[in-house]
């Protein structure tokens, strides 16, 4: 915690610098995003031509290149934009929530309920289904609010503040818990099956459509909304609950919209994709080490890197063996890995 | 216990990895209800009792004329194909995936691919145990308590064919395999001649996806059984310059490779309400002839997927979604 007292000296330095620093770094961040997101439809597997997907004259259905451009690879993108924007951001509050570098998205126990009721659903063949949401992806929401439901009744006390630590432990116990009923779905399924769950949890934002998007989107602005309310008083509560107290921080209000925020936006995208590794983690670290410590900066810039990153992971997932693909959670975490250990060597 | 759960975990993600970049979902498949395969050969424990020629055949001599009596299946394509060569009397045990013919139901289950249960293997006293090839750490123990195992990977269909006359050669059915070996060549041709004269469409065998999904979808690579079924049934593989047993191909990829034909092969059965939801799914791809045109078939069955005695039936199955007008 030796940045504490620099985030302090840095948010109390005054509303001008802080303010033309957070214009210039999302700007630059977000151009890095919105060029990614351009740029990764143009590519793919196959070659196809850009006039011919764009022209209106040949039907729809059938203009092959149109149907890979708006079926295939928009969704696609949009998907890794959307899933790594919010990975990335639930990472950064839920580091500061608990004042734990090492947290992820996935520590709260959330991606493990999704990934039981995944596994559930493909195990045995669920039919059920909500609006654009197919039997997979509801079941995995499904999951993921049933955990993040126990975590926070764990953690919480009427009138008082969060226990991180309470927070913390319920969530790897529930992530243990889970993992073991995963493992014993997947010990009693046919092995076809448990080959799918496996692939399952690797992560996949082939989402071949806009509908599954859509489906995952209201919880995903529900996020960001909160996730806006956040950076100053993040901030604070990352040096230190007391601190933050004294300042004039509703502690216990800003625990709980962090907790929801964080649970919600990785519900939403590990319903749409799986849960897809090292993002939540990797990026919030990287853009620390570029954007310095402030959460004014690091929540937003975080969320357009972790867009950036996702897209562009998945470019590589999809093009680099083709026809064949790699799961996109091995790249990121192939790519991430190495990258990170390089930076924090570096800087150390 | 908890190595057996850890050597799980790590067999599955190894399959996992892999499967992106190989062919692991329909080895799954295979491997769970575990199909039969070229390699097959039969291990003694002593050496001396048995020779064993390398190649295609199976030579056995000396004491070992005299036919197992007691035999215990691991693999269910193994166990259909005793029974067809007329070793089923001679079956004492079989997986727990087995349920062909209707006589294993009666059998005792011993474990599978992942846990086989060796002190109830043991206490059977069985004189051949049918194993798969991954099956090593088993068929060690098994010859280190003098119990002989037939050893075997899944492959193509001639490579089925091959393991039937292996088997009849190695349970004292040497002419029973032989001759179903040929009953099935027979099959296999009668199939392959009432469709040649018609052109193949380009088809796409799916074996496995997400429910109500287009998602992380398995097909049949230019590889192994699957691939050899379609060849034989006059569709010609949109993924066969991929030499993989399994692809799992993107949304963009099924779409560019435009398919004439999509053939979905289950081994759950499907009701009639949930085909027409599954065949729904695939509007989304709308410039696929085989959508636009209507040409997708839903085929249930485990014999579809199990290169056994029934791979005759299998072929003619697909040969009649791709040629209606060859059975008329």
């Amino acid at each position: 915690m030796t940045s504490s007292g620099s985030t302090i000296a840095r948010v109390s330095a005054g509303p001008r610098p802080i303010r033309s620093r957070l214009a210039v770094t999302l700007l630059a961040y977000g151009a890095l995003a919105l060029v990614t997101c351009l740029l990764a439809p143009l590519v793919g597997s196959t070659s196809i031509s850009l006039s011919r997907a764009f022209d209106r004259s040949i039907p729809f259905a059938d203009n092959v290149d149109a149907q890979i451009f708006f079926v295939a690879r928009m969704p696609r993108v949009l998907a890794g934009a959307v899933v790594g924007a919010a990975l990335a951001s639930a990472g950064v509050v839920l580091q500061a929530l608990l004042r734990n570098p090492l947290a992820t998205p996935f520590t709260l126990g959330v991606s493990a309920g999704a990934a039981l009721g995944a596994i559930l659903a493909i195990s045995f063949g669920a039919a059920v289904t909500l609006g654009p949401l197919s039997p997979v992806p509801l079941a995995s929401l499904a999951g993921a609010f049933a955990a993040a439901v126990i975590v926070y009744a764990l953690a919480t006390r009427p009138g008082r503040a969060m226990s991180t630590s309470v927070l913390l432990l319920a969530g790897v116990t529930l992530n243990s818990f889970f993992s073991a009923l995963i493992l014993f779905v997947q010990y009693l399924a046919d092995f076809a099956e448990t080959y799918r769950t496996v692939r399952w949890l690797m992560g996949d934002l082939d989402v071949g459509g806009f509908g599954p998007i859509l489906g995952a989107l209201p919880l995903m602005v529900a996020a960001f909304l909160i996730f806006a309310l956040l950076p100053s008083s993040l901030n604070l509560l990352s040096v230190g609950a007391d601190i933050a107290a004294t300042r004039g921080v509703d502690v216990a209000r800003t625990q709980r919209l962090a907790f929801l925020s964080s649970a919600l936006a990785t519900s939403a995208a590990v319903s749409l994709a799986g849960p897809i590794g090292f993002v939540g983690i990797v990026v919030p670290h990287l853009v620390r080490l570029m954007a310095g410590v402030d959460h004014r900066i690091v929540l937003p810039a975080s969320a357009f890197f972790g867009a950036a990153f996702l897209v562009a992971c998945d470019l590589v997932a999809r093009t680099i063996l083709a026809p064949v693909e790699i799961p996109v959670g091995i790249v990121t975490a192939m790519l991430g890995g190495p990258f990170f250990l390089w930076l924090l060597v570096r800087k150390g | 216990m908890a190595a057996c759960k850890k050597r799980l975990i790590l067999l599955a993600v190894l399959l996992a990895v892999t499967g992106g970049l190989k062919a692991s979902g329909y080895h799954a498949v295979h491997d769970a209800r575990v199909a039969a395969g070229h390699h097959a050969v039969l291990e003694a424990p002593v050496a001396g009792d048995l020779q064993v020629s390398g190649g295609a055949g199976l030579q056995i001599s000396g004491n070992d004329r005299a036919p197992v009596t007691r035999i215990i299946s691991l693999v269910p394509a193994l166990t259909e194909m005793l029974f067809a060569i007329g070793a089923g009397p001679q079956v004492i045990a079989v997986s727990s995936y087995d349920d062909f013919p209707p006589e294993v139901k009666a059998l005792p289950r011993v474990g599978a691919l992942l846990d086989p249960d060796v002190e109830r293997i043991l206490t059977l006293r069985p004189g051949l145990v049918l194993t798969y090839g991954s099956q090593s750490g088993l068929e060690v123990q098994l010859a280190r308590a003098g119990i002989r195992t037939f050893s075997y990977r899944h492959g193509g269909v001639a490579g089925a064919l091959q393991t039937l006359r292996d088997l009849g050669a190695a349970t004292g059915h040497a002419a029973d395999g032989d001759r179903k070996a040929r009953e099935i060549q027979a099959q296999l041709d009668a199939v392959q001649a009432r469709v040649r004269a018609y052109p193949r469409p380009r088809t796409l065998l799916v074996f496995g996806r997400q429910p109500q999904s287009l998602q992380q979808m398995y097909v049949s690579g230019g590889a192994g059984f699957l691939h050899d079924i379609l060849q034989i049934a006059g569709g010609a593989n949109v993924f066969a310059d991929v030499r993989q047993e399994s692809v799992q191909p993107s949304h963009e990829t099924v779409l560019a490779r435009a398919p004439d034909v999509i053939v979905e092969v289950r081994t759950r059965q499907l009701g009639a309400a949930d085909v027409s939801r599954e065949r729904g799914v695939w509007a989304a791809l709308a410039s696929i002839p085989a959508v636009r045109n209507g040409r997708i078939h839903f085929l249930d069955g485990d014999y579809l997927v199990i290169p056994g005695p029934r791979v005759g039936l299998a072929a003619e199955a697909v040969a009649r979604a791709l040629h209606p007008e060859a059975f008329k």
